[in-house]
């Protein structure tokens, strides 16, 4: 829609464009969440998409994705053989409440930005143990896990006028075998609640549950829990939450019965790739 | 910026804030819809250098350097894109709205995406077809009607109907003629309400009240005024006094009149507080921030039950009842009926078998996908309104009584427009636009926001449903007992008229002897409640058809052969609480061939196999409805047919087309009528200028009444033309006598001797004879038609997810007039109902708050939600409808919810009383004490 009291666009060629940043002033990625609510508190836009960032950077220890890098983009890395965590990207891609066309344009930042709890792109971040970058307004860089960085239903560990600039995932985890599973109160209705499943090199289990609780809630096993220990654990979650898309109890109970598929799914079978394999592939 | 829009250069520049639909509409490109403005419905789906995007989400300035196409730039009228020529081949819409979004992003689908619709198109949102003719149109297959598989279009099928076919180029009644606006459509190119530019217009935006009960101590609007490009801001001072209701009604005594225009008085969050009229949306927005308003807050009551209790806040504790027309004001009663027939008590006695329950369903939107929106402006003195309604005429009305106008100083029209259901069979744009034009000279526009749609205005109405059923051991009904409660919300718009016709033809479609009915509307301080698709009887018959299957479960017996045993038969006599009139019969009779061929394709099943796994419950249930083909107590149509002087027909009606086909019935209707080709009917309708009175497009009224008035007018110009031709044509041919003249596609012919109709008209018009014929329907005599709906389900005990397996309707439309767009009807019913029972609830804060304003928060069904519906038709002919035809519209919906929840119940042994069935719902009944 339009925005009708936004009065300024800056289109940022570098950090010190960004000092115009303030509670009324925001930053522009891809734009589908900021021009899809009424913003009438708003009077500028910091255009990012200007800054150039690459949209996805493979390192010796892992794979940087920039802010402004598109839903369309990440579902479209290349699948590097053996690089047990790659189908996470389609999934969580496909999680994303928006159609196809809103993937050609809406952005992993600005996903983590919007912070829902239904947002599928702080569910990759954190099930990898995504580190975030953050550009604070005061000029100075702080990385944060990425688990948490949103705090609430729409609220994150952002000040007005800082930047979220990228996405670390560490080829540690890349190199996991992960095991997804969502559901929604219809087939491709918004998550309820959306689990992923890790199982590292060295025998550790990690349970991302997002969605369905206000935050990202994290359940960390040195091994794979028992049926019972899982089902008590993810039972015991304390911040589900009931809105239009679920009821906190169902959302629980349906998470219990998802966590024991995800565990059983990882017991059996697969095995994890150390990321020197894979990453010549993803640079392909 | 610059930028290349379907080929041709743009250079203008882009606000900061602008998104690119709205950057393109400014440009007249109005073929870019505005559905929901959010990203979610799909509707403003335009390509950026061959992307597809949402454009309404689209930052304007990011098209700079770009080549843009729109719907427009695929093909146009004669010369359409592969894709768009196979939407009009499927028939795949109704109201067209969101068909040219729909048709770009089906541009970019290649053969391999086919598989993948589901996720592709979950962004592309249709209210009216229930997407099967979509995904036929993008697959370019042809599913069979009985929907047992998908076919190549090419190929021939054997369906059980064989009337259905490829919808055709022309064609009379019985054939499936395409919608005459076909090709203009799928290319954007049909004008709705808002798709024209106006000089010199201006805008309406409303300031809505923050609290669900408050008055206005005052309004402080200096500032707002004051703003540069404000023409003028509108409140309770510059309103009429004239009590009126937004319902529309053939007798406005149906509504109770207790809205204004502006109301000093607010009962409920959202209702006007004031208005701003612009040049810009920008300017009346800002202006509108700009208003001071001093509320002194009100006590507020927000439950039905409690409204009735003494001591509840009264919502319009201020009305005379008599003038107002309410039950008791000091009641918060709008409307009740209690009666009965037999004697209630002995039939309750005599049972030997007893069923009760309370039912519950949820308040819904109707979503149709073109807002309520109006333009008005003024002509050579004259007031005219382009406006969303489905009752120009009626709007006509209440607009001239409201403003004190002269009717022939006022014209209200309607383009085509995009769905309805009952939505917009309301004034909510019409009269303050009235207001702002009178007030400042200039035209004016106002447009609702998708959040004004779902938190403003009127829902259906939430309804408490308690059903007793007695009956014998053998399953006859001895007792049938009635309560019901329905909430109209702050005002009574069709709060009576739901209520009445609720607990009509669902109480009357049984046969019992002893049958009570208490039922009330009442007020609260909640959102407005009106007309929906069905008008009350799918809330009630929710609860009816639930109890009747507790019963036949009680008694183990078929739930088919338990309707068969009960229902009404074509020589019984139709009773609610006493007898209906005489103006409602049996003008045909296909209740048992429904009941046959519903359950004959459910025991046929159609090979869906159940799903893996342990937690899954296999059920099956079916639900049965009545309607009466049209509303009560008077429905007038006139209608006229022309012969032009081109040797085309014209066709003048006064109703609406919204998406219900009336257009393309009333076309075939007058071709079978001329042995024309509808190809060679024009028609002109809703248009108080254009034609002659016409109550409107509700009731499904559309065929039965105002089709039989386009029947009645064509068929008597086919006999002046005769006698036209004998008059003027010179001698009889040899052989031949006066008589022996006949229509022919073109001409007219007696004997050798062909004289095109150009030339008849031209003859005629020399000799200054009027070619043109009248027709009226009165409705004063009304027909019933029926709706069998049946589902196999599998229901997850471990989700509460219910998959449908298969899903069938069989109805009684009498001789369908247009095979596929009948289909379409029940088809787009069926999605509809099925969105109400598993999906759809506009949910409230307990504090009049409604929390689901957006679509990501108001889930209407996707394609991915909906199975293909098998529909078989009786075959019947009514007595009353146009060539034996009955109205097909509303009543596909009516028994879709109780034969779902039927399923479930049969799937996991517990009774659901509430709706939505949502997933978390039937999860609680299947896991209790773990909330």
């Amino acid at each position: 829609m339009d925005l009708n009291t936004v009065l300024t666009l800056i289109s940022a060629r570098s950090r010190a464009d960004l000092a115009a940043l303030g509670r009324t002033v925001v930053p522009l990625a891809g734009g589908t969440d900021l021009f899809g609510d009424p913003q009438a508190h708003l009077t500028g836009l910091v255009d990012l998409q200007t800054l150039g960032w690459a949209p996805l950077t493979v390192t010796d220890g892992g794979l940087d994705i920039a802010a402004t890098c598109t839903i369309a983009e990440l579902s479209r890395l290349p699948e590097a053989i053996g690089l047990a965590a790659h189908p996470l990207f389609f999934q969580c891609s496909a999680a994303l409440y928006g159609s196809f066309k809103i993937w050609n344009v809406a952005t992993v930042g600005g996903n983590l930005c919007a912070s829902l709890p239904a947002g599928p792109m702080t569910a990759l971040a954190a099930a990898l143990d995504g580190e975030i970058l953050v550009w604070r307004s005061n000029g100075t860089d702080e990385r944060l896990p990425a688990v948490d960085f949103v705090t609430g239903n729409q609220t994150n560990r952002l000040e007005p006028g800082d930047v979220l600039r990228s996405i670390f995932l560490p080829a540690s985890t890349l190199g996991s075998r992960t095991a997804f599973r969502r559901f929604a109160l219809s087939p491709l209705g918004r998550s309820a609640t959306l689990l992923i499943g890790r199982a590292d090199v060295g025998g550790g289990f990690v349970l991302t549950v997002t969605a369905g609780t206000r935050h990202p809630v994290q359940l960390r096993y040195d091994r794979a829990p028992s049926a019972s220990a899982l089902s008590r654990d993810i039972a015991a979650i304390d911040v589900w939450f009931t809105d239009a898309h679920g009821a906190a109890d169902w959302r629980r109970g349906v998470s219990v019965g998802l966590g024991e598929e995800i565990r059983r799914e990882l017991e059996s079978g697969g095995s994890a790739t150390a990321w020197a394999d894979a990453r010549e592939e993803v640079r392909a | 910026m610059r930028l290349a829009v379907n080929g041709s250069p743009v250079e203008a520049p882009a606000a900061p804030g602008q998104c690119l639909r709205s950057f393109l509409r400014e440009r007249e490109h109005f073929e870019v819809k505005k559905g929901c403005d959010t990203g979610d419905c799909g509707a403003c789906s335009v390509l950026v250098d061959g992307t597809p995007v949402h454009s309404c989400v689209f930052p304007a300035f990011r098209a700079d350097g770009t080549s843009v196409t729109t719907a427009a730039g695929l093909g146009l009228p004669g010369n359409l894109a592969p894709v768009q020529q196979r939407f009009v081949d499927a028939a795949g819409f109704q109201c067209g709205f969101c068909t040219p979004g729909m048709v770009v992003t089906a541009s970019t689908l290649s053969e391999h995406d086919h598989d993948d619709l589901p996720r592709l198109l979950k962004g592309n949102l249709c209210r009216c077809t229930g997407y099967r003719s979509i995904a036929d149109a993008i697959r370019g297959t042809r599913t069979p009607i009985d929907g047992t598989g998908t076919l190549d279009g090419t190929g021939t099928i054997d369906a059980p109907a064989p009337t259905l076919g490829r919808v055709i180029r022309t064609g009379k009644v019985g054939t499936s003629l395409r919608a005459p606006a076909a090709e203009r459509i799928v290319s954007g190119q049909e004008p709705y309400t808002l798709d024209v530019a106006v000089p010199g217009l201006t805008h309406l935006v409303v300031l809505r009240s923050p609290h669900p009960s408050a008055r206005i101590r005052s309004i402080d609007s200096r500032a707002a005024s004051a703003l540069p490009g404000v023409h003028a801001v509108l409140s309770h001072a510059d309103s009429p006094t004239t009590l009126f209701s937004t319902a529309r009604h053939e007798d406005r005594l149906d509504d109770p009149d207790d809205s204004l225009v502006f109301d000093r008085v607010l009962r409920f969050r959202g209702q006007r507080v004031a208005a701003v009229v612009a040049d810009t949306v920008a300017i009346a927005e800002a202006a509108c921030r700009l208003i001071v308003v001093d509320y002194e807050l009100l006590p507020a009551v927000f439950d039905p039950a409690e409204a009735l209790r003494p001591g509840a806040a009264l919502v319009h504790g201020d009305k005379d009842a008599a003038a107002s027309r309410l039950a008791d004001p000091s009641r918060n009663l709008v409307a009740e009926l209690h009666g009965e027939y037999g004697d209630i008590g002995a039939g309750l006695v005599e049972a030997t078998r007893l069923v009760t329950g309370i039912w519950r369903t949820q308040r819904v939107a109707h979503t149709h996908l073109e807002p309520h929106a109006t333009i008005g402006w003024l002509e050579d003195d004259r007031l005219v309104l382009r406006t969303s309604s489905q009752v120009p005429f009626l709007v006509h009305r209440e607009i001239c009584r409201l403003f004190d106008l002269d009717p022939d100083a006022v014209r209200v029209f309607t383009a085509r427009v995009g769905g309805g259901f009952g939505g917009k069979q309301e004034i909510l744009t019409e009269d303050v636009v009235t207001l702002a034009v009178l007030k400042t000279g200039r035209p004016v526009q106002y447009e609702f926001s998708r959040t004004d749609e779902l938190t403003a205005a009127p829902t259906r109405h939430p309804m408490r449903v308690q059903v007793t059923l007695g009956a014998t051991d053998e399953g006859r009904l001895t007792a049938l007992k009635l309560d019901v409660l329905s909430e109209t919300g702050a005002y009574g718009n069709h709060g009576p008229g739901v209520m009445f016709h609720g607990t009509s033809e669902s109480v009357s479609l049984y046969s019992v002897p002893n049958k009570r009915v208490d039922a009330r509307s009442v007020y609260t301080n909640n959102l407005p409640s009106g007309a929906f698709r069905g008008y009350g009887l799918g809330q009630v018959l929710f609860g009816i058809e639930s109890a009747m299957d507790d019963l036949a479960h009680d008694l183990g017996m078929n739930p088919f052969d338990l309707r068969r045993l009960n229902c009404v038969g074509p020589s019984d006599p139709l009773v609610v609480t006493h007898v209906e009139g005489a103006d409602l019969i049996f003008g045909s009779y296909g209740l048992d061939q429904c009941l046959d061929l519903a359950q004959a394709a459910l025991e046929r099943g159609n090979g869906v196999a159940v799903p893996d796994g342990a937690e899954w419950r296999l059920g099956e249930g079916m639900a049965t409805a009545m309607i009466a083909t049209m509303p009560p107590r008077g429905h007038f149509a006139n209608a006229s047919v022309t012969l032009e002087p081109t040797g085309r027909y014209t066709v003048r009606a006064g109703t609406a087309e919204f998406g219900n086909g009336t257009t393309t019935v009333h076309a075939q209707l007058a071709a079978t009528a001329l042995n024309t080709d509808p190809d060679r009917v024009d028609i002109l309708h809703a248009d108080t200028d254009a034609s002659g009175y016409d109550t409107g497009a509700y009731g499904s009224a559309g065929v039965v009444v105002a089709g039989k008035a386009v029947l009645a007018a064509a068929t008597e110009l086919a006999g002046l033309l005769r006698q036209a031709a004998a008059d003027l044509a010179g001698p009889t041919p040899a052989g031949q006598s006066r008589d022996d003249w006949s229509l022919e596609t073109d001409g007219i012919r007696c004997g050798d001797t062909m004289l095109p109709l150009a030339r008849l008209a031209v003859l005629a018009g020399a000799s200054g004879r009027n070619l043109t014929a009248a027709g009226a329907e009165d409705g004063a005599r009304r027909s019933v038609a029926f709706n069998v709906q049946a589902f196999r389900v599998a229901v997850s005990t471990r989700t509460g997810e219910v998959r449908i397996l298969q899903s069938i309707q069989a109805a009684d439309a009498g001789v369908v007039l247009n095979p596929e767009q009948c289909r379409g009807q029940i088809e787009g019913g069926v999605a509809q109902a099925i969105g109400t029972a598993l999906f759809e609830e506009v949910i409230l804060d307990g504090e009049g708050t409604v929390t689901t304003g957006v679509l990501r928060n108001y889930h209407v069904p996707l394609l991915a939600d909906l199975p293909v519906t098998e529909v078989y038709f009786a075959e019947t002919s009514d007595l009353l409808g146009p060539f034996g035809a009955k109205s097909m519209s509303e009543s596909p919906y009516n028994p879709v919810a109780p034969a779902l929840a039927n399923a479930v119940r049969d799937a996991i042994g517990i009774r659901p009383y509430e709706l939505p069935m949502s997933r978390d719902r039937i999860w609680r009944l299947l896991h209790p004490g773990q909330g």
